[in-house]
């Protein structure tokens, strides 16, 4: 976020006036497997939801592998309450090329793809401008080319498989692992796939080491990262903070809480998060600090709900999304969000029983790990924890 | 459908070029589906055949993708497409209102065209501008920070 104040951010010729590109410069002097390790010596946790190493995800690539290696970036953000990615590929666009520039030369890949998502306009029109300028430039096609991607409108295609799925010409049904994209991902070969806001934070630690950005957050994740805070506070925006900031600080940051003025709860982590009440919010924002607190920082979406919200409603048009976005391959998946958007949508209507509530937490504390991939279980989430954690205001609305 | 379905010369070149960046040329359908809904305004099952021997795959395979992805039309949509977000932060700041709004002045219910063929309107899942909400993406522009009045300003300019 160095240059996003700036009104000619997007431009190449602003983003080496702030420095862009000297990382880029530096790696070319390094040994791949010496920016795996540096990577890896930062704590970079992938910042698209999953959290996963991303050092280590890149070492998965076999050794041995003579053919292609592909790298693909997921710019299809689609985590209720996420933004940061559509801000980082519209003000700071040259940020994610020189990231993909020095993860290709990391994982030796001479071919990168950006799936953006398809509703994602001008964000697509932004990056490829950047992309042609890297190309003029010299900086691209001097052995690593980047094919921009349009996708076509389905929240499972940010799914890592479904993604990699999609970008083959097919329907976004994710794939089983193993085999994990890094032994065979797309089009059959070894694929890194990581983030937008992953790849821009490679620059820094190529340029500033492992050690500055390691020391920047907790023990086991480096760096700082973008919370997109939305919903009841003041002045909702995109927020850089070390990854130890509290949420309580996150939302003080973000002008606090509007409306009433008084928090009633928090959806962490995006839409799939487990929510938090007003009384659980002194919880570092680090992948690990939101998990022991049995919820998910995921994408880092904020959401922030006053006392006037109706969790009920809330957890309705989160039900809805799930219903519409299952992409129908796994029946506990298909079959559940569909019925318990039915069951949920009949309680806000007043048509509800008590034991409609147990029904759904039964058969969501059933159907966890029974899918291929994590959609389902990001549905779990919140079915479980806004009826655990507000019942009465759902018993309320029962008919008995 | 009476027109023919067809690409002209540079959009077939458009496509090839467009297969030629993928290691199999079917990692281009997406983008060339995009083509088809440009050129042709919707992607009816003559036009899923048309592409399908473009890509020599079964029709029945572009059917799949054409009905798996919500920006793909089957039916011929509206000169204009407001898709209004209804997910949680949109929701949070009115987003059922401004649906309403729009449902009253445009005489239509969401998922409907209005009788003019004017306007397609639609309530869609995260558009991922929750800082701004509620908000809607009106063709390929996102309009933010909606309000009844500022969504008459955008109807008026929908010609």
């Amino acid at each position: 976020m160095r240059n996003f104040d700036r009104p000619d951010s997007h431009t190449l010729t602003a983003y080496r006036n702030a420095g862009g590109y000297r990382a880029w410069t530096k790696a070319q002097t390094m040994e791949p497997a010496a920016i795996v390790d540096e990577v890896k010596k930062s704590n970079l946790r992938g910042l698209g939801g999953a959290g996963f190493p991303t050092g280590m995800k890149w070492s998965f690539i076999p050794k041995t592998h003579t053919g292609p290696v592909y790298l693909v970036v997921n710019a299809d953000e689609g985590e209720p309450g996420t933004f940061k990615d559509r801000y980082l590929l519209e003000r700071d666009p040259h940020a994610l090329l020189e990231g993909m520039l020095i993860t290709a030369r990391a994982i030796r890949s001479a071919l990168g793809f950006v799936y953006i998502r398809g509703e994602y306009v001008q964000p697509w029109r932004r990056f490829s401008a950047a992309v042609k300028e890297a190309y003029d430039a010299g900086l691209l096609g001097q052995g690593f080319d980047v094919v921009v991607h349009r996708g076509a409108g389905a929240y499972i295609c940010g799914e890592e498989t479904g993604l990699l799925s999609s970008l083959e010409g097919k329907k976004g049904w994710p794939k089983i692992k193993p085999p994990f994209p890094a032994i065979k991902g797309a089009f059959g070969q070894p694929t890194i796939v990581n983030n937008v806001e992953t790849l821009c934070c490679v620059p820094p630690i190529v340029e500033r080491g492992a050690a500055w950005f390691a020391g920047l957050g907790t023990k086991t994740q480096g760096g700082t990262r973008m919370y997109s805070v939305s919903g009841r506070v003041k002045s909702p925006g995109v927020y850089e903070a070390p990854v130890s900031i509290t949420l309580r600080q996150l939302i003080e940051r973000a002008g606090g809480v509007s409306g009433t003025g008084r928090l009633k709860a928090v959806v962490p982590g995006g839409g799939s998060a487990a929510i938090l009440t007003a009384d659980e919010i002194d919880v570092t924002m680090d992948v690990d600090g939101l998990k022991n607190a049995g919820t998910m920082v995921g994408s880092a979406g904020v959401i922030v709900m006053d006392e006037s919200v109706s969790i009920p409603e809330a957890l309705f048009v989160l039900a809805r999304f799930y219903a519409h976005e299952s992409c129908g391959q796994c029946t506990p998946c298909r079959e559940s969000t569909g019925w318990i958007e039915k069951m949920v949508h009949r309680i806000v209507e007043g048509h509800g029983h008590k034991d409609d509530l147990d029904t759904i937490l039964d058969v969501a504390k059933r159907g966890g790990g029974t899918t291929i991939c994590a959609f389902y279980d990001g549905a779990i989430g919140p079915y479980i924890s806004y009826i655990e954690k507000f019942r009465s205001e759902f018993e309320t609305l029962c008919r008995g | 459908m009476t027109a023919p379905v067809s690409f002209s010369a540079e959009q077939l070149a458009e496509v090839r070029r467009l297969q030629a960046l993928y290691p199999d040329k079917r990692g281009a359908l997406l983008p060339v589906l995009h083509m088809a809904q440009d050129t042709f305004g919707y992607i009816s099952l003559e036009a899923e055949a048309y592409v399908a021997g473009l890509f020599e795959v079964s029709p029945a395979h572009i059917h799949e993708v054409v009905t798996f992805y919500t920006l793909y039309f089957q039916q011929p949509k509206g000169r204009h497409v407001v898709a209004v977000c209804h997910n949680l932060s949109c929701h949070l700041a009115g987003a059922q209102d401004i649906l309403r709004h729009l449902e009253t002045r445009l005489g239509i219910r969401r998922g409907e065209t209005s009788e003019d063929g004017r306007v397609t309107l639609q309530a869609v899942e995260c558009l991922c501008a929750c800082e701004a909400a509620p908000m809607a993406q009106v063709n390929d522009r996102y309009e933010l920070n909606l309000t009844p009045e500022k969504c008459d300003r955008i109807l008026e300019a929908l010609r």
